[in-house]
């Protein structure tokens, strides 16, 4: 049964940009579009499993920082090279500036 | 004495990497606040276009006067230049495209490293995939598919190199391949099956601009064609092969820190300009998401925590030559470039193996 889980602040991530969310055994990658919605995808790339977070966001794309991999984060289909499969997407909402996401 | 390696991909040394967690491990990275790191990582469409034009127009400009001078010794110089924007700046406008970082539009990307590719004789996607290796296990011995310099070192394939001939070679063996409808068995361990078709597509399509090529070489029974395509991928090697060489060469093997494996040297504005900055290499492959154009100010913020940068590429040689005629005569010696007192030491946990 998927569950909401509080993840962060609205406020902790920036315009353009994403954090890191670590909950049980698991890592997520919470994103914040230019338009300001809220995404959530799988945290680690799905080429080498490394950490989305110290990727670069520019508009709907993540880059993997190791391997520049490139995901549309609010579908996580894969969208260039090294990158093959899709990310897993949670769905997410926000309440009193509370950014939740659904696992 | 010199450990005996096995550097091809499907050797025991591939196999000891990763069982000792070698093998697409944990590398140390130089800290670097992320509000500076995204203002780094960001493209510029402005900046690539501009460079790119510069160098799309001294092909046009040198081979225009070669072509014009030609047969003359006067167009020898034309020459020279066109075959280093063709053979050697080809090389780190492939690199960077490669990447995705070159430009923000990524179609532009494509076409600089479609375009590259060819220059450098390398096929697109499975030198994309050779490359995306290279990143993971940089000089891991039996998992990097880019070595250039192994232990001992070749000395005559190095100096062939210097005309590319190795290169040339491996690549018509491996289009040999692609054109009868297979991939080289080393190419087999790094490109995923579902990319197979599109090695195979980029190789006939290539034998086909070559044949065209050689037929117009011999209609009009003139070498141009072939100093205009082709011919320049060996005979404009030269730099990308002097600034390549100097990427990791004599320093160590097997280690998870490109402070150790890897240089940055200092060098004038014309051979930056060929090389894209990728003279600033420990910091490429540190942060491979940050533009050429914003390698130094990446150097900046970090050159604190990295070794000394040799002062000029002769400097760099000075160090280099001495280390790799040891290793000719037997020795089992690299390079451990010296930190200041202000970066993060080795990590012996990571190196125990060296």
């Amino acid at each position: 049964m998927a569950e909401w889980v509080e993840a962060c602040a609205a406020e902790d991530i920036e315009a353009e940009d994403l954090i890191r969310f670590d909950h049980g055994d698991f890592t997520y990658a919470i994103y914040r579009s230019p338009n300001d919605r809220f995404y959530c995808t799988d945290g680690l790339c799905t080429h080498e499993q490394v950490h989305l977070a110290d990727g670069l966001v520019m508009d709907n794309i993540i880059e993997c920082p190791k391997h520049n991999g490139r995901f549309d984060y609010r579908t996580g289909k894969a969208r260039g090279a090294p990158a093959c499969v899709d990310l897993n997407v949670y769905p997410t909402k926000v309440e009193n500036g509370r950014v939740f996401i659904q696992i | 004495m010199l450990r005996q390696r096995d550097y091809s991909l499907l050797g025991k040394d591939g196999e000891r990497a990763v069982e000792m967690g070698l093998a697409a491990a944990d590398w140390y990275l130089s800290e670097v606040p992320r509000s500076e790191l995204k203002s780094l990582m960001r493209r510029s469409d402005r900046i690539a276009i501009r460079d790119t034009l510069l160098w799309l127009g001294g092909l046009i400009l040198f081979a225009g006067i070669g072509i014009a001078l030609w047969p003359s010794i006067w167009s020898a110089p034309f020459w020279l230049a066109y075959g280093v924007l063709y053979g050697s700046a080809g090389d780190s406008r492939w690199h960077e495209a490669g990447h995705g970082t070159a430009f923000s539009t990524q179609w532009m990307n494509e076409v600089v490293y479609q375009l590259g590719s060819f220059m450098m004789m390398r096929n697109p996607t499975a030198w994309r995939w050779s490359h995306i290796r290279h990143h993971t296990d940089t000089i891991i011995v039996g998992r990097d598919p880019e070595i250039a310099v192994m232990r001992p070192p070749d000395a005559i394939r190095i100096c062939l190199n210097l005309l590319a001939i190795p290169n040339a070679v491996q690549s018509f063996t491996r289009m040999g391949y692609h054109v009868t409808g297979r991939l080289h068995p080393e190419e087999a361990t790094y490109v995923p099956e579902q990319e197979w078709n599109k090695v195979i597509l980029e190789s006939r399509i290539w034998c086909v601009i070559y044949a065209l090529t050689i037929a117009a070489t011999l209609w009009w029974s003139t070498l141009l064609p072939l100093m205009v395509i082709g011919l320049p991928s060996i005979y404009g090697a030269w730099h990308h092969i002097l600034t390549g060489v100097l990427q990791h060469a004599a320093l160590a093997e097997d280690v998870l820190d490109h402070r150790l494996n890897t240089r940055t040297f200092y060098t004038n504005p014309i051979t930056r300009f060929v090389y894209w900055n990728m003279n600033y290499h420990v910091e490429h492959h540190m942060f491979p998401m940050v533009p050429y154009h914003a390698l130094p100010r990446l150097h900046a913020l970090i050159r604190d925590d990295l070794p000394e940068p040799d002062k000029s590429m002769w400097h760099a040689y000075r160090q280099v030559l001495p280390v790799l005629i040891r290793q000719l005569r037997g020795e089992d010696v690299f390079l451990v470039r010296e930190l200041p007192d202000s970066a993060q030491p080795y990590r012996a946990e990571l190196h125990n193996m060296i």
